[in-house]
This record gives structure tokens, sequence and C-alpha cells, in this order.
């Protein structure tokens, strides 16, 4: 549901909403200066394998009024590249959203984690970091009784926590372990990232951050610091980069045959 | 055939005292579920590997079990056997009862419960959850339906439509129960067509093995003797093809698991490794829940003795309890596949057994809900008319009738 | 007549009573909005002021009345459809409205001077906003929404700055 009639919309002072996708006059000053260092900033300041290149061109918004719904985010993950040991994804992850390790692991929330994989036959092992996979189908949203656990238009899989009543059946369907619930009161939450006692939450792919047109803080991280085995972007944009190795690398999905379509992708699994 | 008559219970000394201590478990429970809700449920043995503990385990007995005890009321009055149909409208109470204690179990153990008002506006019609909300509270209004219509002379006649609706209903209803499970293609254990009418034949040997118990206390309480010693072995045989058409359906859903290559891990970790779970499942359900119930209803020696008769229903609780268990922990606590064929390792439980200690908030909230299911049982009787007098009478009448 | 004796004492006890009602309540009607201390057994709100020069979307009498019913329209088009604008941004309001306690930072919604609980403890109407979101801006945060966040806003600022002449 949005407001696109402008007179009976009682949300927004006249002569402030937006017209024709036009931000309001007050927001149009800092957009413009944004938008104007951000194509520069973005290219000089940041390494050149990530951030703008991975949105297939998308101007980026300082706010917006609505998603794209003809995007489909996505994470492609480069499991040769996975550190041993490296951990930055995850860290980034709870300096982003607020939740850390209080040193009760089985009831502590983990909206990412490294796992290490070992083939018992060959010895091999290698370690990647699983996520919320952001299915197409999530069974997650599908069992959800309220309707809370649902997928936005562009593909990421959120928790509306206005709706979860913290029954936990979505936990029990999540084939990925994807999922915690909040065993106790938080206090001083992040502003962009609410969590609390007796919801259900998981990895958001830091949609306040793609909203803005910026990319997830694990990617961002793992390019800085770590071992540059993260990418994001539009899978739905054949020009966008991560669509394009998609297209020409072998990749695969976890659990491909449960057929919900993750929209996380690993190479060299 | 005499005309049954039925009338309030008649006050007894220990029909007060079980309800004051049925009061005083419920209040008990409530406190739990308030310390529950109020610190989060840090407080309980539930973490994010097992999400559904022991509450759960006690809320799905119930409502499996309310579904089943209908069955007494069905018999008379969808499959028009005279002989059950004083035993109908005690039938109907306990399982409006069980089913309110169960759901409030369930309700109660949700990290949100301030938020029940939005669970009954807010729908998401692909969820199996969100139809079982409509079935539970459909049933509640249609066993109530079905009960005035059994207590109004002039309403009478429609007995045999109503409880039809309402037999079909429990069906589905519960079905809707079971596939809560089955419908789950992430879990080894579950996923299976079969939950559905495993959980059916359970409700019906769950049903029947309360309704055996509480009619024998309720004798006891009241200084009846409603259950003679035909009826009696009648149920009693009844219990024992309850009992092993449930035991048929879960060694037959183990054996299909167990002929797949990829769920052997799991059933050897249910039947086999598990620990407490092969222990609950061989133990508690087989011999205890099952085997030794069936011989004591079979076996002539016994299935004529009220004392035995009750025992055996109470093992039939006991491992229907423990095989409960097994399905909702065990089915959690073995790690999910998510690298099929590895081994796998992880700051957050993966490729691991995942660990549930039962706390005693929970123990408690779940005995708070059998205890309101009995409270609002004992109260029902005491206020309408449910229990029949003459029954023996009926019977041996109707046996001399021919 | 003893009937007729119970009747009248019973009208003139209820007109007492009416009439001290009326009495009791007659001055707080007549200055409504203002605290009047005869009756008033709870102190009225001390409503945090706005900063000069700022302005909320909405005038106060209408987001007095509103207010809940605007956050759960606007709470649906964040989350669902991504509209991240300012006017539909809770952060925004917090940000806005955000009190400065005695250590010169903000006040989170477990201090009574908090914006959101200074009328909401008067009217005893609990909220459950806070259980999940933030009750005051994270430190450095300021209102407006071109500021991005994250690792690189200083350099960030340098650029625009140098854009900018």
């Amino acid at each position: 549901m949005s407001c696109t009639d402008k007179e009976t919309c009682t949300c927004t002072p006249a002569g402030s909403l937006p017209v024709d996708g036009e931000a309001s006059p007050g927001i149009e000053a800092g957009r413009r200066a944004f938008i104007k260092a951000g194509g520069a900033f973005a290219t000089i300041a940041l390494t050149p394998t990530v951030t703008l290149m991975s949105f297939g061109g998308g101007k980026a918004n300082a706010a917006q009024e609505s998603l794209d719904p003809k995007a489909r985010w996505g994470l492609l993950i480069d499991v040769a590249k996975c550190g041993t040991g490296c951990s930055e994804c995850v860290s980034a992850c709870q300096k982003e959203n607020g939740w850390q390790d209080t040193g009760h692991p089985e009831t502590d929330a983990q909206w990412i984690r490294k796992v290490t994989v070992k083939n018992p036959k060959s010895g091999a092992v290698a370690e990647l970091p699983v996520m919320c996979q952001h299915c197409d189908e999530p069974p997650c949203a599908d069992v959800c009784p309220t309707g809370a656990s649902f997928k936005r238009a562009d593909g990421i899989v959120l928790v509306d926590k206005h709706l979860c009543i913290g029954c936990r059946y979505c936990m029990m369907a999540c084939p990925y372990k994807a999922r915690s619930f909040i065993h106790e009161t938080l206090i001083d939450q992040k502003p962009y990232a609410p969590r609390g006692k007796g919801t259900v939450e998981s990895c958001t792919m830091c949609v306040h951050r793609v909203d803005r047109g910026e990319i997830p803080a694990c990617v961002e991280s793992c390019n800085l610091t770590g071992g540059g085995a993260m990418m994001f972007g539009n899978l739905n944009d054949p020009q966008s980069e991560i669509a394009k190795r998609v297209a020409e690398l072998t990749s695969t999905q976890l659990r491909p045959d449960l057929g919900v379509d993750p929209g996380v992708h690993y190479t060299y699994l | 055939m005499a005309r049954i008559i039925y009338r309030e219970a008649r006050s007894r000394t220990f029909l007060w005292v079980f309800m004051a201590l049925m009061a005083a478990l419920v209040v008990t429970g409530l406190s739990s579920a308030w310390y529950m809700e109020h610190h989060g449920h840090i407080v309980t043995g539930m973490n994010n590997g097992i999400v559904w503990g022991l509450p759960h385990v006690f809320a799905i007995f119930l409502i499996v079990a309310a579904s089943g005890i209908l069955n007494m009321a069905s018999l008379a009055s969808v499959f028009g056997k005279t002989t059950y149909k004083p035993k109908a409208r005690l039938s109907g109470l306990m399982s409006i009862a069980l089913l309110v204690g169960g759901l409030s179990v369930l309700v109660l153990d949700l990290g949100r419960p301030d938020r029940l008002t939005v669970a009954m506006t807010s729908y998401n019609f692909k969820s199996i959850f969100a139809w079982n909300i409509f079935l539970y509270t459909g049933f509640i209004v249609i066993v109530g339906a079905y009960l005035i219509v059994q207590m109004t002379r002039s309403w009478m006649k429609w007995t045999g439509a109503v409880g039809t609706f309402a037999f079909v209903w429990r069906l589905i209803l519960t079905t809707g129960t079971g596939s809560i499970f089955g419908w789950l293609v992430a879990r080894e254990a579950f996923n299976a067509a079969m939950l559905a009418p495993l959980f059916i034949a359970m409700s019906l040997s769950l049903g029947l093995a309360i309704f055996i118990t509480t009619r024998l206390l309720l004798d006891y309480g009241c200084g009846d003797r409603s259950l003679g010693t035909e009826l009696i072995e009648r149920l009693a045989k009844l219990l024992g093809i309850f009992i092993a058409t449930t035991l048929y359906f879960q060694l037959l859903m183990h054996l299909t698991n167990l002929y797949s290559a990829a769920r052997g891990g799991v059933e050897r970790f249910l039947l086999v490794e598990g620990g407490i779970y092969p222990l609950l499942f061989w133990g508690g359900f087989v011999i205890l829940g099952s085997l030794i119930p069936m011989a004591l209803v079979f076996l002539p020696a016994f299935n004529r003795n009220r004392m035995m008769v009750g025992l055996a229903s109470v093992l039939v609780i006991a491992g229907g309890l423990a095989s409960i268990y097994v399905i909702v922990i065990g089915g959690q606590a073995f790690p999910l596949n998510i690298f099929p064929g590895m081994e796998v390792s992880s700051s957050f439980g993966d490729g691991q057994i995942q660990h549930y200690i039962p706390s005693l908030p929970e123990l408690l909230l779940g005995i708070g809900g059998w205890a309101l299911a009995a409270l609002i049982t004992l109260v029902g009787v005491k206020i309408l008319p449910i229990l029949p007098v003459e029954d023996n009478v009926t019977l041996n009448a109707a046996a001399a009738a021919g | 007549m003893k009937q007729r004796i119970r009747q009248v004492l019973a009208t003139a006890l209820l007109a007492v009573a009416l009439g001290a009602m009326a009495g009791i309540s007659w001055p707080g009607m007549a200055s409504a909005g203002e605290a009047s201390i005869q009756v008033a057994a709870v102190p009225a709100p001390a409503i945090p002021e706005a900063k000069p020069g700022t302005e909320c979307v909405r005038d106060p009498e209408f987001m007095r009345r509103n207010h809940m019913d605007m956050l759960k329209h606007k709470r649906d088009l964040t989350v669902h459809e991504g509209n991240r604008l300012p006017e539909f941004s809770l952060n925004e309001c917090i940000a806005c409205h955000a009190v400065k306690g005695d250590d010169g930072k903000n006040v989170t919604v477990a201090d009574s001077r908090h914006f959101c609980r200074s009328c909401h403890d008067y009217a005893a109407v609990k909220v459950d906003c806070f259980q999940c979101h933030a009750s005051r801006p994270e430190a450095g945060d300021t209102a407006l929404q071109s500021s991005p966040h994250g690792m690189n806003v200083l350099a960030l600022s340098e650029f625009l700055k140098g854009v900018q002449e």
C-alpha cells in the first residue's frame, strides 16, 4: 500500500509530498550533493571491485521512496578466497547491527557465521560464511502464521517485528539455521537495526544500507580488510558484475535440491 | 431402552480438594509464564537450536488428546453405538477442556504473548499454523454447540448432524497438527506425510486413555460406578486397537526413514545413539506405552479389572508424552544437513547435536495446562448436567434386550 | 409515610452527590488544558519543547490525536516497501525529539524525561516500540538524512567540501 493520491494522503504536510519521484525540497540539495560526490568518491576511495560497480550502475539515493521491485539482491561468495580464521564479515555485521557474543553460544543471536566444512573422505577443508540465504521461495515465509516473515519485492527476506509473535515456527522451517530468537531484554539497539526480546531475527542483507544505495557491511569489510571473497549486487540486472559472474562461473547454492532458490551463491565450494 | 438422566456431580470432599489442587497448579503455571515472559526465554532451557521445548510437548499432547477424546461421543452420535451414548457429554466437555489447556500453554510460551491480538487478526494462509488457529477455535465452538444440542430437549434431533460435523472437523484438525511437523522440508526427522495419520492414531489412543482414567477417577470421587465390567472390557480392547495402530504408524515411519540412506543418520540418532531419545522411544513409548498396555488390555486375565485397565491407560499417557518428546525435541536436536556428506562445525552449532535440558518454569507451565484442563472438567461436571445416572442399568438393560 | 421519607432522602442524596461532582469538576472543565490545582492528583505532563526554528511533520494538535495511526501506517511502508523518506522515518522523529539528560547525552526511554514517556506516563498508555527500536539517536548521529553511516564519514565529508568548492 503506498500513498499515491496527494489529495487524500494525510501523512505529509501539503506541498512537501514528492512529485513524480522527486524528493521534497529539503532533501534535494543534500541529495544532489551526495550524488555528485558519490560517484567520484566510490571509485577513488574504495577498492575497484566493489560498491558502485556491483550495483550495475544504479544511482545512489540518500533516501528513497520505495524499493526497486525489479531487482533481486543477492550475494556471490568465492569460497577459495575466504580466509581460514578470518571473520571480518562477522565482526562487521555485529558492529553494524548491534548483536554480539555474550558468552552463551546456544542462545546468542548469530546473523552470520563462519562454517568450517571438511570432506571426510578427502580431508579437504574449506571455510565460508553462512547467513540468511534470502530464498526466492522462503520456507520461513510460508510457515509464519501472522505473515511477519516475508520476502520483499526486491528479494530481501525480512522479519516484520511489528507482527512477529515469537512462535519460532520459522526457525523450525529454515533449512539453513539462519534465524535467531532473542532470549533477553535488549537495550541500546542500533537505530537502523531494531531488535527486541521475544521476536525472531536474521540477516537483513543490511536492508537499511541497501535502501540507501550502499552495500551490506559484511561485503564491505570483506573487501576492505578481509579476503575479498564477497560480492553484492542485483542478480536480475544482466549488466551487473554479480550477474555476469554467476553466468560465467560455476557457482552453486546451499541445498539446491530443496528448490527454495537462495539468493546467495557460492563458487569453488 | 431407559432414558438416560444426567445430573451435576454431587459435592464430595475429594472433588473440592482436587479442584483446589488444580487451581493451585494453574496459578503456578501462570506465574511461570509471567516469569518467562518478563525475563525472556533465557530462563528456559530452549535455545536457538531447540526452539520448541517441554511446553510444546505438553501442548501438543493436550491438543492431540482433545481431538481424540471426542471419539466416545462420535461413536455414539456418528456411528450409532448407543452403548457409548451416556459418555458423550463428558467426552465433549473434556474435549473442550483439553484443547483450552493445550492452547493456553502454547500461547503463554510465545515470545510475545501480548501480541495475541495480532495473531488473531493478521493471517498468512499459506501457513498451516494460521489454519490451525481457525481449526482450534472453531473446534471449541462446534463442540460447544454439540454439548448444547445434547442438553436441549428440542434440539436433540440435531445431535447426529452436529456430531458428524465435529467428527470431520476433528480429523482435519489433527491432520493440521501433524502437518505442522510433516510439512517442514528442512528437518529430516519430520517432512513425512505419515505424521498426520500418526497424530490421528495417537489422538485416538491418548484420548481414550485419558477418558478411561478420568472416568475412573470421577467414579471414585463421586461414588459412582459408571464403568461396569462389560464396558471396561470393551473400552480396554478398543484402547488396544488404538495403541496397535499408533505403534504401527510410528514403526512404519521409522522404517521408511531407515530405508533411505540420507536419513540413516537421524534415525540412528533417534533410535540408537541419541541418549535420552532412544530411551524414551523404546523404553517409554514402545515398551511402557504400547507393549505392556496391550498385554493388559488384551489378556482376559486383566482386561475386566478396572485397576489394570486404569493402569494401562496411565501407561499409554506416559508413553504418549515420551513419543511426543522424541518427535518434537529429538527432531530438533539432530543438526540440519546444510552440507550433505560433509563434516561441519561453526560457532552456531552447525553439525552438532543440539542440547536441551528442560527447566522448571517450562515444566510448571506444561503442568499448568494440564491442571487447567482438569479444572475446567471438574467445574463443568459440577455445574452442568454431564454425568449420567443409572449407567449400569442402561447397559444391562440393553444387554438383556439382546 | 416512611416510603415517602426514604424517597425524599434518596433524591436529596443523589442531588448532593451530583452537585458535588459538578462543583469539583466545573473549574477543571472551564479551564480545560490548564493544570487545575484543585483536581490534578497527577501533574500535567512536562512535554519537552521543540528546538526553536524546527517543525514537526504535522502540528501538535494533529499529532497528539493521530501519531499512533501515522506510526502504524508508515512503519508498513518502510518495512514492506522500503520507503525511507525522512517524514516516514521513526529515527527522524526520535532524533528530532531527543531530550538531553544531565550528562549531556540523550536520554533513553528508561528516563522519565524521554519525549514519548512525558505524555505516555501521564496517559498511562504503554508503548512497546522501544522493546525493539532504539529510543535515542546514536551518538554522533545528526538528524538529517544525507549523512551516510559506516566507516568513511570523515572521508566523504572532506570530499563533499572539495566538490562543492
